[in-house]
């Protein structure tokens, strides 16, 4: 970034003369910050995982989660900031809820990513607000099978098969292009992510770390839900004994 | 007044302006509060139901409670719907099942159905009771009321949590209470005293017997209320949960004198078979 300090990075409403928009960049980069998450779509459902940074022992377990649901068939996990996040939530379950009470009937998260996506630009195009310092992933189970998609804070959008954002994005992604991902169920998913997860958990920068999983499909009756307890003990437990496999194996080499 | 003999002196000090002492009336000013006063005192308030249903049944059994409403929407005395459902399952420990409005009983149920969505977002391991639902609706009953604006119901809210069977009623006005059994509508002058008499005679029943007293309650309401149908919904609360719901047609025979004794021994037959 170059042209960094050279004025044009004071508003969201204002070009750089080579046509970029430095508090967006600035916005992304809170997330690149934050711990890092993962999304994949399998073939009958979504799995989230993340990596929640714990920075002092004293906090309580399990507090600011980073997964939450939006409606029964809609969940949301994010990156970055987590107040500008819950704004992104709120905004979310008001569409949602909308949605409901006027069709009767549980939106499509296409409509909602257009909305709440739609509603995150807004925040990139005026010199009074700042953009969100967050992204969010999104899935649903809806009639035509599992969805996932992933809104940056610039407010763009896209669907996907497999996604990471935050600290170990690169990593992630890369495991995750291995993953023959369309063949797999929820349950075999759930191990996976969680093993990710912990590959790419930088241990030396970062000592603490909690481990969010929550999933939807076929397996949840299409409904939202967090990995119930012992499934998600396992899949840890496959992510570290897999772990040490590996560091073993590199060992002999 | 000697002043108004001088030329060239208007008595009025100040032309359409105020008398002394008074309030000036801007142009226009009566236009605007005759709105107002339209729009504040001269609402027309729903003052009738339009489409309504009938009797909605309740009773506690041993290890739950059982609920029933026939599936009859109303017109004035046209029978105009067939096939409403009256009980609703709110979270998955409480029934509610509404008389009276139909529309009013949509809107309570889809504002239901949004709360308990709403509760579970919150994702912190509690979720409704039936108890805190029938609180809730007390509330709104009371409230709307009180706005001389009610929603035209009578509500039964049953249910089962942590074991405990929970059962009670609110109405229109916001009256409230729990009963071990409960019968709206018609249902409570034709059904309830069968209710009570079934209860008290055994305290504890069990569901089977339940099952034949609503059966049975059901089939009185539908010979004698000429607001019910022989086609009826029921929702059964198990130790924990909302376990089934069954539809079912009430044998009926007008062709011969019913006595006590025939309505005793009739049952009912699955849905489809009318006699």
């Amino acid at each position: 970034m170059s042209s960094i300090g050279t004025g044009y990075d004071l508003s969201a409403s204002q070009f750089s003369p080579d046509g970029r928009v430095f508090q967006v960049e600035y916005a992304v980069k809170a997330v690149e910050n934050s711990g890092t998450i993962v999304g994949i779509r399998g073939k009958d459902g979504v799995v989230f995982g993340v990596e929640k940074l714990v920075l002092s022992k004293l906090y309580e377990y399990g507090a600011n989660k980073r997964i939450i649901h939006i409606d029964n068939h809609i969940g949301m996990a994010v990156a970055g900031l987590i107040a500008d996040a819950r704004q992104i939530v709120s905004v979310a379950r008001d569409e949602a809820a909308n949605y409901r009470s006027t069709y009767g009937s549980p939106i499509p998260l296409k409509y909602l990513v257009d909305r709440v996506s739609g509603y995150i630009h807004a925040h990139t195009l005026y010199s009074a607000v700042r953009p969100f310092g967050c992204s969010v992933l999104l899935s649903s189970q809806g009639p035509d099978g599992p969805e996932l998609h992933m809104i940056d804070p610039s407010g763009v959008s896209w669907g996907y098969h497999g996604c990471a954002i935050g600290k170990a994005k690169q990593a992630a992604k890369t495991e995750i292009e291995k993953l023959k991902m369309k063949d797999m169920t929820c349950e075999e998913l759930v191990k996976e992510v969680a093993k990710i997860i912990y590959i790419v958990h930088d241990e030396v920068k970062d000592k603490n770390f909690e481990l969010e999983l929550s999933w939807i499909g076929e397996v949840t009756n299409g409904k939202h839900q967090c990995v119930p307890k012992e499934i998600a003990e396992a899949a840890e437990k496959y992510a570290k004994e897999s772990l040490v496999e590996e560091s073993s194996s590199e060992d002999e080499d | 007044m000697a002043a108004m003999n001088v030329p060239g002196f208007q008595d009025q000090l100040w032309g359409n302006g105020p008398s002394p002492g008074a309030v000036y009336n801007f142009p226009g000013i009566q236009m605007v509060l005759k709105l107002l006063s339209k729009f504040h005192q001269q609402r027309e308030l729903c003052k009738y139901p339009t489409t309504t249903g009938t009797s909605v049944l309740g009773i506690k059994f041993d290890g739950g409670v059982l609920m029933a409403a026939d599936t009859l929407g109303s017109y004035g005395s046209l029978a105009r719907f067939r096939e409403v459902s009256r009980l609703t399952a709110v979270g998955n420990n409480t029934v509610v099942g509404g008389s009276g409005d139909y529309a009013d009983f949509q809107y309570l149920k889809s504002v239901l159905e949004q709360k308990v969505i709403d509760d579970a977002c919150l994702n912190d391991g509690h979720g409704y009771t039936p108890k805190s639902i029938y609180s809730w609706l007390t509330r709104v009953m009371y409230y709307r009321r009180t706005r001389f604006d009610p929603l035209w119901n009578q509500v039964v809210v049953g249910g089962v949590h942590n074991g405990e069977s929970f059962l009670g009623c609110v109405d229109k006005i916001g009256i409230a209470f729990e009963a071990p059994t409960i019968s709206t509508g018609f249902g409570a002058y034709l059904a309830q005293p069968i209710l009570r008499d079934a209860l008290e005679k055994n305290p504890s029943m069990p569901l089977d017997q339940a099952r034949q007293v609503i059966t049975r309650c059901l089939q009185v309401l539908f010979y004698r209320d000429a607001r019910s149908l022989n086609k009826s919904k029921k929702h059964l609360h198990g130790v924990s949960r909302v376990i089934s719901r069954v539809m079912k047609n009430v044998l009926v025979k007008w062709n011969r004198q019913v006595t006590q004794q025939t309505l005793e021994t009739e049952d009912s037959v699955p849905a489809g078979q009318q006699c």
